[in-house]
């Protein structure tokens, strides 16, 4: 998993069935800093998370589709919970 | 998934059986400020998209579930046309 900020939003209204009612959110997936790491991605939610907000997201598909809840839906990113806080040691 | 620009399409004639009847186009990925982001690919499209929309797509084995339970052997797949996008800073 990997920790990333909420930056967007994007309307689809063409898409696959699988997406029907999901949440798409734009993500930059960020250092434990808290500093941009690499291209932002397009992640569903299944938490309720809006923008400006740290969240926790899987890039994996399996994962991705069992956060989605739906077999054989074509995703590869979601968020899987909202930040409250990251401690590092050191 | 990431968005992308679609910016063309490949014509195979013979190609696995698997891809038979299968849309492939040509994906330049984009940022969210719309700029270019890395190397152009080619996706299964799953949704009618065509060139010059921008759409999304997914990466990986995902990109062939849109045409379950035909094994279609793809590694990434056009799954949503973009009618706009916001970024919040």
């Amino acid at each position: 998993m990997q920790i990333a900020r909420v930056i967007g939003t994007v309307v689809s209204t063409q898409k696959h069935e699988k997406f029907e009612g999901a949440k798409l959110l734009l993500v930059q997936p960020v250092s434990v800093d808290d500093t941009p790491r690499g291209v932002p991605l397009l992640a569903v939610d299944s938490v309720g998370a809006g923008v400006h907000e740290t969240v926790l997201i899987v890039i994996e598909g399996r994962a991705a589709g069992d956060a989605l809840g739906r077999k054989l839906a074509p995703v590869d990113a979601a968020i899987v919970g909202i930040v409250d806080r990251v401690d590092v040691q050191e | 998934m990431q968005l992308a620009k679609v910016i063309g399409d490949v014509v195979a004639t013979r190609k696995d059986d698997n891809l038979t009847g299968i849309k492939l186009m040509i994906l330049q990925p984009i940022a969210a400020d719309g700029s270019n982001a890395g190397r152009t690919l080619i996706a299964v499209d799953a949704v009618g998209a065509g060139v010059g929309e921008t759409v999304f797509f997914v990466r990986g084995k995902e990109a062939s579930f849109p045409f379950f339970p035909t094994e279609v052997p793809a590694d990434a797949g056009i799954v949503g046309i973009v009618d706009h996008w916001d970024v919040e800073t």
